[in-house]
Parts: structure tokens; C-alpha cells; sequence
């Protein structure tokens, strides 16, 4: 009976020319794509959001699914390589016939997915890539999180009010986007508010021996010192500073939110801050309740990138619902008209330049755990 | 100036890796005039059985001097046997192939290993467990000395010590000259030639098995992937110290690995990865035998 029922659907819109049956998206699902770094240097963003995003799914299912269909996720590993995003989004859109593309996390291999969503008008979000470029590919690319001018000024301005610095240094990853950019906009606050860089030093993603840049920036005798990195990399840092004497606070972004951070760096970040989008320990409600369900769920607290992934697949939702159609240039309107957006990194309106305006958090990293230390506003 | 020594240190103990690394070359070019370029991936599989072995005898998370030394050998015998096996099976047979051959397994043996170890351990990086608790061991002024870095350099500079005990005073050593200096030669005169070519692969897997503990424990990121750049890089000490003389190989390591963290220190790490490279091309030209190789006369 249903396979009838769907023959004779695809005989019907054949017949108006309107939808393609077939491929993966023919009858009573919908398939979404996912573009993750599952294995790889930062293989806990891909595998959180991924956790996040199957879990809004699976929830929206539940409810009784979108436009009278069951959603579907399709997950495509890029191994942590920029060049692999690209060919997983064209794999995605090209075999599984997917209608939106969430992903990725790393800005880097954002901007290398992002082309392809585009051309083909496959509406994309990214949960957590908060380098500007990434949604100025096109008008189909979207980002459920802040952007990186906002993070850089929010740890400037907070290095400077809380920790009364005076004297900034930064070590970035010259390989990433994501840290390139950072960095930048931490050093306009930084010199807009009068302070000095005394130390400007950089990485390569995948490298294991600091020791070189840390001594430098040692020796220009920092109050504070910005490292806009990944964890990985972040990890052997704080490492190698603590052996080097060096007893001046580390400052990160989101980069820096994963359970790895704690596992690699141990003893050697405690006392460190870094901006994210959501904190666990935080006494909303909203993020209480996600908190608890996801922890039954797959045993673990969730991370930033859950959230965002989680986020991502709400928006996506709401706005399949408002678009009352899974066709590109419709689904890509009500994305961009998603305002108010109840998520559990806060509340969020996509802006016209299609990026998501909310809060900052700031959490401090203390026996073992990050802490919420305080909120820092878009406004 | 006290930064300049700190650097200095920095680079002496990163050189360290660098040599222990470079010593696997320079021998098997010495005995076989083959680039062995699976010789990073050994390199890696020191790393990774250190890693296990670790785990599964507990080690990880007591930090303590005998669980290092366990770690140790355990990795160096497992490489001793992985480059005695690597030997046999890629190399052997195609002795006397010319030497095209050989250096197209070497590399077939680099990706075979990178790729099954992918498989095998997955992707990801794994992180070393600590097997020594950091500690500040030497201050003066700015400069500071941590255990781990002394343990380093002082393990390696044992290691390679032992080395030249074995090439110099020993019987082994005396045929692994011999075999180095004329192979057919040397065979005629009774020295077992398989067999000194297999102890060298053996010897040379150890040092490289000892180096990836080595980094274990002083920049805890391991993956499969690892062997790669270092490598190359322990390529370009081996040309600089003038590949086939062993304490070529030292120097030559722990100078690349000093101009490596000055490069860093004082200009960009941009660079750092460049100058390894452009030190290789200005040896090769103006320079082939290195710092320490004899000229040869090509026997035609």
C-alpha cells in the first residue's frame, strides 16, 4: 500500500516536473547531510556535533517527524583534512541527494565545503566555524554561532578587565582560519584599548614542540598569553609553558572546548579561561533539561559542538516546518528568517549576514572541570 | 643571553630526536646504500608500542623512572624485530636488483605502514601517558631545565654512546664496517653478510624505537601519521652530517634541530620547515658528502 502510495506520489510529481524521486531522497524521509571530522586531530568537534545533531533529530521524530516525513542524517568523515571536506559535501549532495548540509565545526574546512552547497543551492549551516568568511561564500551558507571579531574583542577586553593585563602575547596557528582570525581581532581590541603585544608567535597545526616560541615569548615577560588554537595543539602548549616556568595565565576560544583539553593538558591548564558558546553548568533550564537527556544518552556531558550540533538540527527543523517544503531556495528563506530561535546556546536570530547573534560565555578550567565564569553579550 | 642559552638547550634536546632517527639511515645506507624511507613509520611504531605497552602493564598512570625503562626496551625490541622483518621481506629479495628497486619498496613499506597503523590504531592522536612527572630539575636565572628534557638528552646521548661502542669495539661492529666498506669483499672474507645487514636494520630500528618513546614523553602526541615530517627531516641531518658516517648522523641531527629552534625562536616558525629543506639542497650542491662523509670515487 505505501509503495504504491509512493509510486503514485512520484508518478504525480513527475508528471508536474517539480521533484526527482529516487536517489535518497524519494518517499517518507528526508535526508540531511553531515560534513564531521569523526577521526582525526579534532576528532571530538565532528563526533559531538554529530551526537548533538542525531539527538535533535531524533527528537524531532519523535514528535512526529517534519512536513509529514521522518528526518535522516548522513554522516560524512573529512578526517580532520581541509581538502576531504570539500570532496565529503559533494559526495553528500551528489549521492545522497541530501536537502541541507550541516557542518563543519573548523572554519578551514568550512570555507572548503561551503563552495559546493552553494552552487548547488543546498541551504548549509555550520555549527561552530566562526571565522567571517565562512558565511560570505554565498547566500545559502549560515552558521548557528558567533562570529570570531566578537570572540577575539570578548577575551581582549576580558583579559584586560578581569585579569588587568597590560602586556598581551598571542601564539596562533597560521594553518587555521579560525586562529588566524582570532588572533587578528584579538590584537585590534587589544591595541584599540591601548595595551601592547609584546609577543606575536605562531604554529603549525600538528606540531609538537612549542618550546622555541614559548622561550620567546617568556623572555618579552607577558601578563597574559592568547592562544587561539585547537585543543590538541593547546594541550602540549600548556605543557611545555608550565615546564618552562611560565606561570602567566592562557587565554582560547571555543577551540579549546573539548573533554581532550582536560585529558591532555591536566594539571598544566588549570586556572585557564576560554570563550564558548554555552556553559553545562549553567542554570538554565533549557540547557539543564538537553544536559540531562544527553547524558543518558550517550554517557557524557556535552560539549560546545554538541550544543551547536544540537542547535544547528533545531534551526534546520524550524525552518523545514516554516518553509512547508524541502526545496533549496524556500528552505534557504526560512533559515534566514529564523529569529528568536530558543536553543540551548541561547537565543538566536540569524542576521543578514547570515551569522547567529548571541552571548558568549566564559568558563574557567578549576580542578579538572571548566566552570562557568561569566557571560559576555553581542550587545 | 639566557634566552639564547634556553633555545640553545631547546634545540640541543629536539636534535636529539632528530639523531636518534638519523643514525637508522646513515647505517643501512652505510652497509646497503639504501634510503630505508619506511624508516620514519619505524620510528612511529616505537611510539605506538610504547604507548600500548604502557597500558596494558599499567604503567600509565604511575609516573616512575622503571616504568620508563620498561617502556623503553619493550618498544625497542618490538622495532628490533619490526626492521629485522622489514628487512626480509622488502629488501632481501631484491638484493641486487640495482638500487631503484629497493627504494620503491622502502617507500611501499612507508605507506603500507602508515596506513595499516591508521587502520590499526585508528586516526586519531593518541596522547603518551606521563610516564614521568614534569618536574623543574635545574634553574639558573631564566633558564630552566625540566627532567623530561634531561632525560631526553641524556637517554639519547647514552644510546648513541652505546652505538659507537658496538660499531667501534665490537665484532659486529668490525663486520658492519667491513660490510660498509666492500660488501663483496667483506663476504669472501668469511663475514656473514645477511646477517650483519639484519643486525644493522635490528640496531638502527632500536634507535628510532627509542626516539618515538623519546618524543612520547616530552610532546605527548602520538599518531599514525607522525613519522612522516620527522622522517624527512632526520633525512636531511643524515645528508647534512654526511649520510653513511655515524657520528655524521649525530651532529648533523642536532644541528638541524638547533637551527630548527632558532629559526623559530628568533625569525617565524613559517620558515622552520623550509630551511630543514633548503639546508638539503645547498648540501647536495655544494656539498654531497656532508660534514663528515669522505669523498668517494665512484668505481666504474
Amino acid at each position: 500500500m505505501r509503495g504504491a502510495a509512493r509510486a503514485a506520489v512520484c508518478v504525480v510529481s513527475w508528471a508536474l516536473g517539480a521533484l526527482a524521486c529516487g536517489g535518497g531522497q524519494g518517499g517518507d524521509t528526508i535526508v540531511v547531510g553531515h560534513v564531521a571530522s569523526m577521526t582525526g586531530d579534532t576528532a571530538t568537534f565532528g563526533r559531538s556535533a554529530d551526537q548533538g545533531i542525531r539527538m535533535a533529530v531524533e527528537e524531532a521524530n519523535a514528535a512526529g517527524g517534519v512536513l509529514g516525513k521522518k528526518l535522516s542524517v548522513v554522516t560524512e568523515d573529512d578526517r580532520s583534512v581541509t581538502e576531504e571536506a570539500r570532496s565529503a559535501a559533494q559526495k553528500l549532495i551528489q549521492r545522497d541527494q541530501i536537502i541541507a548540509l550541516l557542518g563543519e565545526v573548523a572554519s578551514s574546512r568550512s570555507l572548503a565545503a561551503a563552495p559546493e552547497a552553494q552552487r548547488a543551492k543546498v541551504p548549509m549551516i555550520s555549527p561552530g566555524s566562526t571565522n567571517p568568511k565562512v558565511t560570505e561564500v554565498g547566500d545559502y551558507i549560515f552558521r548557528a554561532c558567533f562570529i570570531d571579531p566578537f570572540q577575539g574583542a570578548v577575551m581582549a577586553r576580558f583579559a584586560a578587565d578581569e585579569l588587568h593585563a597590560k602586556r598581551f602575547a598571542i601564539l596562533f596557528d597560521f594553518k587555521q582560519d579560525y586562529s588566524v582570525g582570532l588572533a587578528e581581532f584579538f590584537r585590534d581590541t587589544v591595541k584599540k584599548n591601548g595595551g601592547e603585544i609584546v609577543a606575536d608567535e605562531r604554529y603549525t597545526s600538528g606540531d609538537i614542540e612549542f618550546r622555541a616560541q614559548l622561550t620567546t615569548i617568556r623572555a618579552a615577560n607577558p601578563d597574559v598569553i592568547f592562544v587561539p588554537g585547537y585543543y590538541t595543539e593547546l594541550g602540549l602548549i600548556a605543557k611545555q609553558a608550565r615546564e618552562l616556568g611560565i606561570t602567566v595565565p592562557l587565554l582560547g576560544g571555543d577551540g579549546w572546548d573539548s573533554e581532550k583539553t582536560l585529558e591532555i593538558g591536566g594539571d598544566a591548564v588549570e586556572g585557564y579561561f576560554f570563550s564558548t558558546h554555552y556553559a553545562a553548568d549553567s542554570d538554565n533550564p533549557r540547557v539543564q533539561e538537553f544536559v540531562k537527556r544527553f547524558t543518558a544518552k550517550y554517557g557524557a556531558t556535552p560539549d560546545a559542538m554538541a550544543a551547536l550540533g544540537y542547535d544547528s538540527a533545531g534551526i534546520l527543523v524550524d525552518a523545514l516546518k516554516r518553509a512547508g517544503a524541502t526545496d533549496g531556495a524556500k528552505l534557504r528563506d526560512a533559515i534566514a528568517a529564523t529569529s528568536g530561535f530558543d536553543g540551548v546556546t541561547g537565543k538566536i536570530s540569524i542576521d543578514p549576514q547570515r551569522n547567529a547573534r548571541k552571548d558568549a560565555v566564559v568558563l574557567k578550567i578549576e580542578g579538572g572541570k571548566f566552570r562557568y565564569y561569566r557571560t559576555v553579550s553581542a550587545e | 643571553m639566557e634566552n639564547l642559552l634556553q633555545q640553545l638547550l631547546n634545540g640541543v634536546t629536539w636534535g636529539s630526536i632528530y639523531a636518534l632517527i638519523a643514525l637508522g639511515y646513515t647505517m643501512v645506507y652505510g652497509v646497503l646504500r639504501l634510503i630505508n624511507f619506511a624508516h620514519g613509520e619505524v620510528y612511529m611504531m616505537g611510539a605506538m608500542s610504547g604507548y600500548y605497552t604502557a597500558h596494558w602493564l599499567g604503567l600509565a598512570g604511575a609516573p616512575s623512572v622503571t616504568g620508563l625503562v620498561v617502556v623503553l626496551v619493550a618498544s625497542m625490541l618490538v622495532c628490533g624485530l619490526l626492521g629485522a622483518l622489514i628487512e626480509r621481506v622488502a629488501y632481501r629479495p631484491l638484493r641486487g636488483a640495482g638500487r631503484l628497486a629497493p627504494l620503491i619498496t622502502a617507500i611501499g613499506v612507508s605507506l603500507l605502514l602508515q596506513n595499516a597503523g591508521q587502520l590499526v590504531f585508528g586516526a586519531d592522536p593518541k596522547f603518551f601517558p606521563p610516564l614521568l612527572r614534569s618536574e623543574e630539575v635545574f634553574r639558573a636565572g631564566e633558564v630552566a631545565i625540566s627532567n623530561i628534557q634531561l632525560t631526553v638528552l641524556v637517554t639519547a646521548l647514552l644510546l648513541m654512546g652505546a652505538l659507537e661502542y658496538i660499531v667501534q669495539r665490537t665484532r659486529f661492529g668490525r663486520a658492519m664496517r667491513a660490510v660498509s666498506y666492500d660488501a663483496p669483499a667483506a663476504a669472501l672474507m668469511g663475514v656473514p653478510v645477511d646477517r650483519v645487514i639484519a643486525g644493522t636494520f635490528v640496531l638502527g630500528s632500536m634507535l628510532a624505537a627509542a626516539a618515538g618513546i623519546l618524543v612520547g614523553l616530552s610532546n605527548p602526541k602520538i599518531d599514525p601519521l607522525m613519522g612522516l615530517m620527522p622522517g624527512l627531516k632526520a633525512f636531511v641531518a643524515a645528508v647534512l652530517g654526511g649520510i653513511g658516517s655515524v657520528p655524521g648522523a649525530m651532529v648533523g641531527g642536532l644541528l638541524l634541530g638547533v637551527i630548527e629552534t632558532l629559526v623559530t625562536g628568533y625569525l617565524s616558525s613559517t620558515y622552520r620547515d623550509a630551511i630543514a629543506f633548503v639546508i638539503l639542497v645547498v648540501i647536495l650542491l655544494y656539498r654531497p658528502t656532508g660534514l663528515f662523509g669522505a669523498s668517494t670515487t665512484e668505481k666504474v
